[in-house]
């Protein structure tokens, strides 16, 4: 089967570099798995989990935001801030959610008649509430 | 002519500001270390960033609809200089060279008539430009409690420099910081970052890409990260350049105080030789009188 080349990269580092089989992208219009020989394309990303399959079993990691560039040969994901799932305890967990009702807080005092900033951090704040539910650690309410 | 004390005591203080150079020097040298494995870390992600920016900004560029983070907002009116500089001192002419080159270039749009509003990053910058242009300042970021730079702390810069690019404050921003070449050559540089250029990839077979959401809205959402990640690469630039200049200034200091160590001394050993001397001529001549 053949393999892409993942990269996984913050500003501040490089988390990943592996050959994978299969990346499972949160992508900002959906969910998308991006195999060998896809078609180019750039996408957003939702905060979400991101899953690479590769030879030795599989990875996730949680992105907070970004975009990924992908190649009929590669995924490079460029994240905001990424870490490995096994790094999100409860208290970092907690701190992002907390970051996301912060936003969601701050956009509804500065933009009272205007929907759109307001959903958009709404849906911020329901994405990073919903990452709980996929690594197993509730948001607290 | 000093006296052996005074002597003494200089050769004791120079040793002490040897040792204080010297160690400053191998401090400096362990966080350029790591203020170069900082900004190698981070390339990355800029390249990478940068290479998707370039495409998307010559594909959408042209439009009349292009955001004006990318198009500018029409005008060159009001420029706002975002001067980054050191917290500390004592890295030889680090800060300096930064701030010289920001005046330099204030000076040159004031004299074209333009407005120029400055904000200062690092404390050392602000105490270099103050007496020239204080009255241009409009604001100012302080890091001297930040250890190591890390992306929050740039995203927190761009923040404030996007809602004063919103609140239409500003047309054109630039950043000064130093690029940093090797322990020896730091270059001070400035760099356009709004409205965001990006060197165009002349690229005939370039992939053409999918882009989900539309081109535009992907291009809506990177420009403000862009920013960031300007700021936060010049921010890097900057960690790396200071601790090379400080290294190299201490080098230097180390060196000199040696220097100075060497020629105290002999001139000690000297003054110490011509009071002997002279007190055995006065026991000689004192005896050859009885």
């Amino acid at each position: 089967m053949a393999n892409l080349q993942f990269d996984l990269v913050s500003p501040e580092r490089r988390l990943a570099q592996v050959q994978a089989t299969e990346v499972r992208i949160p992508g900002a219009d959906g969910d998308l798995t991006a195999m060998a020989n896809h078609a180019p394309t750039i996408t957003t990303l939702r905060p979400g989990v991101l899953t690479v399959v590769h030879g030795g079993g599989s990875d996730t990691y949680v992105v907070s935001g970004g975009f990924a560039e992908i190649t009929a040969t590669g995924v490079s994901v460029l994240a905001e801030r990424a870490l490995p799932q096994a790094e999100v305890t409860q208290e970092v967990f907690d701190a992002m959610v907390e970051e996301a009702k912060a936003v969601h807080r701050k956009a509804q005092d500065n933009f009272k008649n205007e929907p759109g900033p307001v959903d958009d951090a709404a849906k911020l704040l329901s994405d990073m509430v919903a990452i709980g539910g996929h690594i197993g650690l509730t948001a607290k309410t | 002519m000093p006296s052996l004390k005074d002597l003494k005591n200089r050769i004791e203080s120079v040793k002490s500001t040897r040792k204080i150079t010297k160690a400053m020097q191998m401090v400096a040298a362990a966080k350029l270390r790591r203020a170069q494995d900082a900004a190698e870390a981070s390339r990355p992600y800029t390249e990478r960033f940068n290479a998707v920016m370039a495409g998307l900004a010559a594909s959408v560029g042209g439009s009349d609809t292009a955001p004006k983070l990318l198009s500018g907002t029409g005008s060159d009116q009001v420029q706002l200089l975002i001067v980054m500089t050191a917290e500390r001192g004592l890295c030889g002419g680090f800060n300096g060279n930064i701030a010289k080159l920001a005046k330099t270039h204030a000076q040159k749009l004031l004299a074209e008539g333009k407005t120029v509003k400055i904000v200062t990053v690092g404390k050392k910058g602000r105490d270099a430009m103050k007496r020239d242009f204080g009255s241009l300042f409009v604001g100012h970021v302080d890091l001297t409690d930040v250890k190591r730079v890390s992306y929050a702390d740039a995203q927190g810069i761009a923040k404030d420099v996007l809602g004063r690019f919103d609140a239409e404050e500003f047309d054109v921003a630039t950043i000064f910081f130093a690029r940093f070449e090797n322990v020896v050559t730091q270059h001070p540089t400035a760099q356009q970052i709004i409205p965001a250029k990006f060197e165009q990839v002349e690229d005939a077979d370039a992939t053409l890409y999918d882009y989900e959401p539309g081109e535009e809205e992907i291009l809506a959402d990177l420009l403000p990260r862009g920013v960031a990640t300007a700021i936060f690469s010049a921010l890097l630039e900057n960690a790396a350049s200071e601790q090379g200049a400080r290294m190299s200034a201490m080098d230097n200091a180390t060196r000199n105080a040696g220097e100075m160590i060497d020629k105290l001394t002999i001139e000690f050993n000297r003054s110490r030789q011509a009071v002997i001397t002279n007190e055995l001529i006065e026991i000689i001549s004192g005896a050859e009188a009885l």
